[in-house]
This record gives C-alpha cells, sequence and structure tokens, in this order.
C-alpha cells in the first residue's frame, strides 16, 4: 500500500511536467494552428537559466527571473523567426520551429556544459511521510505548483479580457482583428506562455536529479499527451499528461515482472502504447474538437 | 465622413478587383451599397476594416479617409479601435464561446464601457439577454445575426458597415433586422449598409450607390436609385413597366446591362 501511494505520487510528478509541457504547446496550436517543435528547446533554457542564477541568488527569485526570460525569448522567437511565415503552409512553420529548436539548444548546451549541473532547489532527494508513505518532496512540490499555475491560466482563459481575446482569435482569428484584437500580440503573448510553463516543467525535471545535456528527450513525451488529450484542449493535456505520468509510474514499479518478454524498461513504451489505445476508440483524443468535414 | 476615393484594390498581385471606386458614408446617415456578386462589394469593405490584409488583398491606388485622414494603411485592429467595425458576410459569430463572451470580444477596443453597452445591446436585443449564458453556436440564425450585430455595436462604433446582413433569414427576421439598423442609426451610428437584397436597403438608406464590375455606375439618393428603370429591372426583379415578370418572356440581348448608355 505503501508502495502504491508512494509510486501514485511519483507518477503524479511527473506527470505534471508532461501537463506543464503539453500546455504549452496546445497554446501555441491554438493560437497558430501549428505543433511547435520548440518546446524541448525552452524546457531546457528555463531549466540552464535557473542553475546560472541560483549561484548569485536565492532559489525562487532565480526561477522567477528565469521564466521570465524564457518568456522574453519565446515572444522574440515568434517575433523574428515565425511572425514573417504567417499563411504560409502549416508544414513549413512546424519546420521552423524544429530549426528554432535545435538552435536555441545547442547554445544552451554550451552553458550547461558535459557535467551534471546542480538546481540549487530546496527540495534536492528528502522525502516526507504522507500516508504512511516515503515520497519526495520534490515530487509534491511538482504537483502542487503545477496545480496552482493550471487554475490560474484557466481563471486566466476564462475571465481575463486578454484571455478572452485569445479565444476569440483561435476561434476566427479575421473575426477577432475586426474586433479590435491584435492577433499579432496574441501570438506573442501565446509564445512566451508556452515559453514559460516550458521553462516551470525544465526546472522541476531537473530538480533532485541535476540538469544534462539529454534531459530534453523528456519533453518529448508531451507529444503522446497532447494526442491523447486532444491537440486543442488544455483541460486534455492537463488530464493526459497527469494519467499518462500515473501509468508510466505504476507500470514501472510492478509492471517489471508483469511479462519476461518486455524487460524492465517497459515503462517506456507505455506513453505512446495509452496514446494508441485511446486513438482507437477517440480518434480526436480525450477532449479534442471533432472535425467534421463535408465531401 | 468616411469615404473612399479612386480606389484601386489588388488581390494576390494579379486580380484587380476594384478600379477606381469612389465613396462617401457622411456622418449619421444610412448609406446602401447594391451589386451583383463578385461585384466587389465585399472587398470595399475589407478595405475599409483593413481586413484586405487576411486575404491577400492590397490597395494599389487611392485610398481611404476617415473624417480626411488616411486609414487605409492601418491594421484591422487600429480601425476598430478607431471607431469603424464592419459585421463580416455570413454572421461569423465565435461558435465555441457564450454569447456574453461573443459581445465581450466586441468591446475589446473599450473595455471601460462594457457594462454599459452590454446593458444597451441586451435592450436593443432583448433574445440575446435570454440567452447569454448559452453557446453562441447553438443560435439560431437570426439571432446569431443579431449577435453579430450586438458584438460590432459594443465598442461604441461611429460607422458601422454591415455585409448582407439579410443573407439567409427569413422574410420576418429580415424586417426585424431593418427595424434594428434603423434604430441603430437612430442612436446615432453611421451605417453602410451592403445588400443583395436592394428593397429592403434602398426602403432605409438615403443615398445608394451601385456597383459593378469594380466600378461605381450608379450614384444617386435612394428614392433616385428606386424610380430608376434599371435598378428595378436589375436589382428589384421589376419589368420596366413596374409589374414582376417572368425572365422567360426577357429576350436575352434585353436583359444584357447598359449603364450610363
Amino acid at each position: 500500500m505503501n508502495e502504491f501511494v508512494a509510486t501514485v505520487v511519483r507518477g503524479l510528478g511527473s506527470g505534471s511536467i508532461y501537463a506543464l509541457l503539453a500546455l504549452g504547446f496546445v497554446i501555441i496550436y491554438k493560437s497558430m494552428r501549428v505543433i511547435s517543435f520548440a518546446q524541448p528547446a525552452f524546457m531546457m533554457a528555463g531549466a540552464t537559466l535557473v542553475s546560472h542564477l541560483v549561484l548569485s541568488m536565492n532559489f525562487f527569485l532565480a526561477v522567477l527571473v528565469a521564466l521570465l526570460l524564457t518568456a522574453l525569448l519565446g515572444a522574440g522567437v515568434e517575433r523574428l523567426a515565425l511572425r514573417p511565415m504567417i499563411g504560409r503552409p502549416v508544414f513549413v512553420i512546424a519546420i521552423i520551429t524544429l530549426g528554432v529548436d535545435i538552435v536555441i539548444r545547442t547554445v544552451v548546451n554550451s552553458f550547461i556544459g558535459l557535467d551534471i549541473r546542480q538546481m540549487g532547489d530546496p527540495w534536492g532527494l528528502e522525502q516526507v511521510g504522507v500516508l504512511g508513505a516515503n515520497i519526495d518532496q520534490r515530487h509534491l512540490a511538482t504537483l502542487i505548483t503545477t496545480l496552482i499555475v493550471v487554475a490560474a491560466l484557466f481563471a486566466f482563459y476564462r475571465w481575463s479580457r486578454t484571455g478572452l481575446a485569445m479565444r476569440a482569435a483561435s476561434s476566427d482569428q479575421e473575426v477577432a482583428l475586426a474586433q479590435g484584437v491584435s492577433v499579432g500580440r496574441v501570438f506573442s503573448l501565446s509564445w512566451a506562455l508556452a515559453a514559460m510553463l516550458a521553462g516551470l516543467a525544465g526546472v522541476f525535471l531537473s530538480t533532485g536529479i541535476g540538469l544534462e545535456q539529454n534531459l530534453w528527450l523528456t519533453a518529448l513525451k508531451a507529444l503522446p499527451v497532447i494526442i491523447l488529450g486532444g491537440l486543442d484542449s488544455l483541460g486534455g493535456a492537463v488530464v493526459a499528461g497527469l494519467s499518462i505520468g500515473v501509468v508510466e509510474a505504476l507500470v514501472g514499479s510492478y509492471g517489471g515482472d508483469l511479462h519476461p518478454v518486455f524487460g524492465g524498461d517497459f515503462f517506456l513504451v507505455v506513453p505512446y502504447l495509452l496514446m494508441l489505445l485511446v486513438l482507437l476508440v477517440k480518434p480526436y483524443g480525450l477532449f479534442g474538437t471533432r472535425e467534421v468535414e463535408r465531401i | 465622413m468616411l469615404a473612399a476615393k479612386n480606389l484601386e484594390v489588388v488581390y494576390d498581385d494579379v486580380m484587380l478587383v476594384l478600379r477606381g471606386v469612389s465613396l462617401e458614408v457622411p456622418r449619421g446617415r444610412i448609406v446602401a451599397l447594391l451589386g451583383a456578386n463578385g461585384a466587389g462589394k465585399s472587398t470595399l469593405l475589407r478595405a475599409m476594416s483593413g481586413l484586405l490584409d487576411v486575404h491577400d488583398g492590397e490597395v494599389r491606388r487611392g485610398e481611404i479617409t476617415l473624417d480626411g485622414v488616411p486609414i487605409h494603411h492601418l491594421g484591422a485592429s487600429r480601425i476598430a479601435a478607431r471607431g469603424v467595425k464592419q459585421v463580416m458576410e455570413g454572421r461569423r459569430i465565435f461558435v465555441d464561446l457564450t454569447v456574453e463572451e461573443n459581445l465581450r470580444v466586441g468591446a475589446h477596443a473599450r473595455p471601460r464601457t462594457v457594462k454599459v453597452n452590454l446593458d444597451r445591446t441586451y435592450q436593443l436585443f432583448p433574445v440575446l439577454a435570454d440567452r447569454r449564458k448559452k453557446v453562441a453556436g447553438y443560435l439560431s440564425g437570426g439571432e446569431q445575426q443579431m449577435l453579430a450585430i450586438g458584438r460590432a455595436l459594443m465598442s461604441d462604433p461611429e460607422y458601422l458597415l454591415l455585409d448582407e446582413p439579410s443573407l439567409g433569414l427569413a422574410p420576418l427576421i429580415v424586417q426585424q433586422i431593418r427595424d434594428v439598423i434603423v434604430e441603430i442609426n437612430a442612436a446615432g451610428t453611421t451605417v453602410l449598409l451592403v445588400e443583395q437584397n436592394a428593397a429592403m436597403a434602398l426602403a432605409i438608406a438615403e443615398h445608394g450607390y451601385v456597383l459593378e464590375n469594380g466600378a461605381m455606375v450608379m450614384d444617386k439618393p435612394a428614392a433616385d436609385l428606386l424610380a430608376d428603370g434599371d435598378v428595378r429591372e436589375f436589382y428589384l426583379g421589376l419589368g420596366a413597366e413596374g409589374a414582376a415578370r417572368s425572365f422567360r418572356d426577357v429576350k436575352h440581348y434585353r436583359r444584357r446591362k447598359r449603364w450610363l448608355s
């Protein structure tokens, strides 16, 4: 029982990271109808900035400053590399984001170096007892922060004037323009938000275990998450992120002796397997908008 | 006054859609713009509201002025903030937002007076007040058109450009829309009305223009247009004698239009 609780919380912790990354993908998809492959770069940029900033300031302040800088980087990338491409085929824009990803990651890697960098976070690998189970503090911190951020994000989209304008622009860009919404600003803001969320995910991913160059691969786990949750659903990204995290952790803990053929690393395949199963039943993801096209 | 002067608009660098069009919308009036499909009516409205860009269109020559100041180089969101608002053809509401959210997006350019404008819009369209929490996509066609007009009014525009508000609506609803347009105008908003339903448009407008193949062919007070033989035949579906008549009886060569001849 104790092990079960610990496993679920560990899953929720890594699931939160997937959810934060997936939210970024969904926000950009909703505003531009493009899947941005630059998310891993923003994730690494945010984490790397924190690992450098903590040397001279408090961890939480460092996170705040790093996230602001990452948001600026996101908005800058959108303005310089993507705004001129508006109206071009989606495929072209997606490939450009791939290029942006490689460029940023190359630069960031030179700041990471070959060794593992410590984040200087207050949690480290300390544990805390919850319901009789020993749980990593960092997983709890990740989960709680993610829930707060998600609640704030939803409130922003639901009630604020800018959030409403962003939803309107995602629904019909031309009409939003006619209402006085500056769609260019919506694009910048979407990229800034997505970059910030990815940066936050990067920070939590590297707390405790430290930051190294190959960590960016984790960001790719957000891809099955967004497909599972539905490309254009923020709620779907959160639900799918958390559930993939939990399922992955459960299979990791208990599935090792499930079948000798799969071996111990079977949990790595589980997100994709889950995605495949859901797509068989719901082709638009759990919460995605069905697109009906008449021919 | 909102005016277009010798306006030339080109789509995709090759398609010349407006060839030297001039039009004047004096403050406080209702002006009707008639024309067949493909004449360039919507293009003219897009040029006025800054939405040409979205369609790869561009003003090549001439200008659009608001009280003498050229505005055709401004973006759509800037023009909307200056009080020129277009209600697009086919209603184009935000289907996945609620009625009230639709209206609040309409107030984007004037965030301070949202409350007052919401109340006013609900007074003008009581149906919308009943449906305020409903998802807009589930409204009926007439309600959607009212929502589209109400949304445009949410930022207190001085000029309202209406693109075919009667499109696809039942005659009774068309009457309602017509009354609403008159009411909006009486409250001080200038209206430029683009219509296929010429009878409705000319009944409420003071001045009318006829656009054909990208050029203005007529520019007269509405009463004169209503009396004009060609307009009666081609836009009101009446024969030269004033009676409705079947096109079966009209010989083809006689049906060809010749303006200014």
